[in-house]
């Protein structure tokens, strides 16, 4: 990588030669009311299973924005489906669709080193 | 030995290869229930309630008495056909076995008769036979002339939409219009000929024979008729008519006690090939009021049947129910596509490793748990008000929810994730025994419905706060006040058509306030459009089934719309054109505070009257 002489962190880097964007591809596609999220964090609070466990809905766009298929994997389970994030979703996102649409497809993109 | 004519080739060939591929198809069906399912048919085969199925295939096969509900025109039109053709059936085999003195007559000398017997008849009961056929087939012929109309204009019949049509169902469709009125001109040009017509075909055959070359019409008439036939029989199988035969095999299984699994079986197959494709649900559907016109239930079991069901389509439903309320075959069509939604979502179950459960200290004082459920903590006001009242009733109730609670499972199980929601029922399961309480209330009708199914526990009570306060009430526990509020009482779909209750909010209501009646209620209720069962509709779509709803509610100009589920409160609150309350809020308000029930009726009298 280039030395432009800032400080890099490794961990908040996104390494585009092996970024893997088909699932996001794929959910934005089949679910586009999830392109307009403005991560406001309102499904986030109002979170069932936020209550018991720590679990952050906001950080499942992130991580599935940065192709960290592996993280998204094991977080998703944690979803009880209940839909109270999607009643307060200011912009009308069908979270409960998002949901099931990464649970359906994150098996086709896990990295290939673990599958 | 004399060979029967050639003409007769089609039509034989064509049942042969109908009533075999039936007994074959039936039986794999049968092959595929469950061992119980098995022993149920056993169980009840000589019970009266075989004769219980005799009498609804009578009335529903034939007579089809739920569409003449519907509308008498279109049911008119099914009974002709339907009826008209099995009364021809049958007349026509006791007309061949009075000809011929012998019950051996083959079934073609029966259908074509009028082909084989050139002779006039001359006994009595002979004659009135011939003349009841000739009735009977007018009658049927009435009911393909109005089949005729129906498809340019079907209004008249009371419905707004009819189904699409495959290669299939045209080609049967086509034959079924050609079989009798090919046989009633076939019929009259033999009579024309040997002059062995009855009351109807002999005049018209005199006629046809005076103005036709008949003689050399006869012939390929009855090929034309013996051929319809025989195409109608060959494409049954990949038709919608299919129904016919399979939908008798249904209402026989139906009657023994088989319901529809959790799993794909050959019920639920026969269920889906019981379909009409009649599309009486596409009129009922609400999703058409957002343009959602291809995941009616019709479409979603043609798709099943076809194997070619999307998840685009599957879980674009909001499982109101309102189809199955309607569907003359009496499908369970809510459970058919929750089957179908478990095996589409199968392989990714959550297991809710995290919910560790927390230990409650049994506690023999609580009287009752509460269990508000997620939809209510967005809907604080009915919390608000369930705690007031059990505060005025007095009872030591537990707020099992108030934090660090699992969700009820039941928006799980809409989706079809059962083995999912079952951690999450066990993890609640064990904290509702621990509590020692006897009584469990619900505020959300989604809960509601999952606790008193899917729960089971011994000891428990699960009361939907409707039935609760009502309970109260009757006790003298809480006070009955009488407000002069009108309200229209929407029905939630889990807790009307979901769980069948439809007399205690309605009880509870009439002494807290003034109940306005409406068309479609109960059984008929609308749905709010805000159900969780649909993983695929948009918010926008929801808006208009709701703003719908919410249209028909205003034109009874009611103060307060009241419903009886969080979700619903929610999803109609959003259109601001009328005030929504929870039962348990109208009940708090006329006990508790007198002064918000003027405040309220003032400010909705005065924005109605601007």
């Amino acid at each position: 990588m280039k030395d432009f002489g800032f400080t890099v962190i490794k961990q908040r880097t996104i390494d585009y030669d092996q970024f893997d964007g088909r699932l996001l591809n794929e959910i934005l596609e089949s679910e586009p009311s999830f392109k307009v999220c403005l991560s406001c964090g309102g499904c986030t609070a109002t979170c069932s299973a936020g209550d018991l466990v720590s679990f952050n809905i906001r950080r499942l766009n992130l991580m599935l924005r940065r192709g960290e298929t592996l993280e998204l994997e094991s977080e998703i389970q944690k979803c009880m489906l209940c839909g109270k994030c999607q009643l307060v979703c200011p912009r009308g996102i069908n979270l409960r669709n998002v949901i099931m649409l990464i649970k359906k497809n994150i098996g086709k993109y896990k990295p290939a080193q673990v599958r | 030995m004399k060979f029967p004519p050639s003409f007769i080739l089609p039509f034989t060939t064509g049942l042969l290869f109908i009533v075999s591929f039936l007994i074959i198809i039936v039986g794999v069906w049968i092959s595929e229930l469950s061992k119980i399912d098995k022993s149920r048919i056993w169980a009840n085969i000589f019970t009266t309630k075989t004769l219980l199925a005799i009498h609804e295939t009578f009335m529903e096969s034939l007579l089809h008495r739920k569409i003449f509900r519907k509308n008498p025109v279109l049911g008119y039109m099914h009974m002709s056909l339907a009826f008209g053709w099995f009364l021809l059936i049958v007349v026509g085999h006791l007309e061949a076995w009075q000809h011929y003195q012998s019950f051996g007559v083959p079934v073609y000398k029966a259908i074509f008769m009028r082909y084989f017997v050139t002779q006039p008849t001359i006994t009595l009961g002979g004659k009135i036979l011939a003349a009841t056929m000739d009735l009977l087939l007018v009658f049927v012929l009435s009911g393909v002339m109005l089949a005729y109309y129906k498809r340019f204009n079907s209004k008249t019949f009371g419905m707004k939409k009819t189904t699409q049509l495959k290669t299939g169902d045209r080609i049967a469709l086509t034959a079924l219009w050609f079989i009798f009125p090919l046989r009633f001109v076939a019929e009259c040009v033999s009579a024309g000929i040997h002059h062995n017509g009855s009351i109807i075909s002999q005049p018209t055959g005199n006629f046809l024979a005076s103005v036709l070359p008949v003689q050399s019409m006869e012939m390929p008439l009855w090929w034309a008729y013996s051929c319809a036939l025989g195409l109608f029989f060959f494409a049954l199988p990949v038709s919608r008519y299919m129904h016919i035969p399979v939908e008798v095999v249904m209402i026989f299984l139906r009657n023994y006690g088989i319901k529809v699994q959790k799993r794909i079986d050959g019920y639920s197959r026969i269920q889906i090939y019981s379909c009409s494709r009649c599309g009486i649900c596409l009129d009922s559907c609400q999703m058409t009021h957002a343009a959602i016109k291809d995941t009616q239930s019709v479409y979603m079991l043609k798709h099943l049947r076809n194997r070619k069901i999307t998840d685009e389509k599957l879980f674009n439903c909001l499982l109101c129910g309102k189809c199955q309320t309607d569907c003359p075959v009496g499908l369970e069509l809510n459970n058919l596509r929750i089957t179908q939604r478990i095996e589409s979502t199968k392989e990714y179950n959550s297991s809710y490793e995290y919910l560790k459960t927390s230990k409650v200290a049994s506690n023999t004082t609580t009287e009752v748990i509460y269990f508000a459920g997620c939809m209510t903590h967005l809907t604080p006001s009915i919390i608000k008000s369930m705690r007031g009242l059990f505060e005025i009733a007095n009872v030591n109730y537990w707020f099992m929810d108030e934090e660090k609670t699992a969700c009820c499972g039941r928006p799980l199980m809409q989706v079809g994730q059962y083995a999912a929601a079952q951690k999450l029922i066990d993890s609640n399961k064990e904290r509702i025994i621990a509590s020692g309480a006897k009584k469990l209330v619900v505020s959300c009708p989604i809960c509601y419905k999952v606790f008193r199914e899917d729960y089971a526990i011994p000891g428990i009570t699960v009361q939907h706060h409707s039935e609760y306060l009502l309970e109260l009430m009757a006790d003298k526990r809480i006070p009955v006040k009488k407000t002069p509020i009108k309200v229209v009482y929407h029905d939630p779909c889990e807790l009307g058509r979901g769980s069948g209750i439809y007399l205690q909010p309605r009880l509870l209501l009439d002494e807290y306030a003034d109940v306005i009646p409406v068309r479609n209620e109960k059984e008929k209720a609308l749905c709010c459009g805000g159900s969780l069962a649909n993983t695929k509709i948009q918010m926008n779509e929801r808006n208009q089934i709701s703003e719908k709803a919410v249209e028909e509610y205003l034109s009874y100009k009611p103060d307060v719309l009241a419903t009886a589920c969080p979700l619903c409160k929610k999803t109609f609150a959003k259109s601001r054109k009328l005030q929504v309350n929870d039962i348990a809020e109208i009940v708090y308000m006329a006990i508790a505070e007198p002064e918000k029930v003027e405040e309220k009726i003032e400010s909705v009298r005065k924005t109605a009257i601007v």
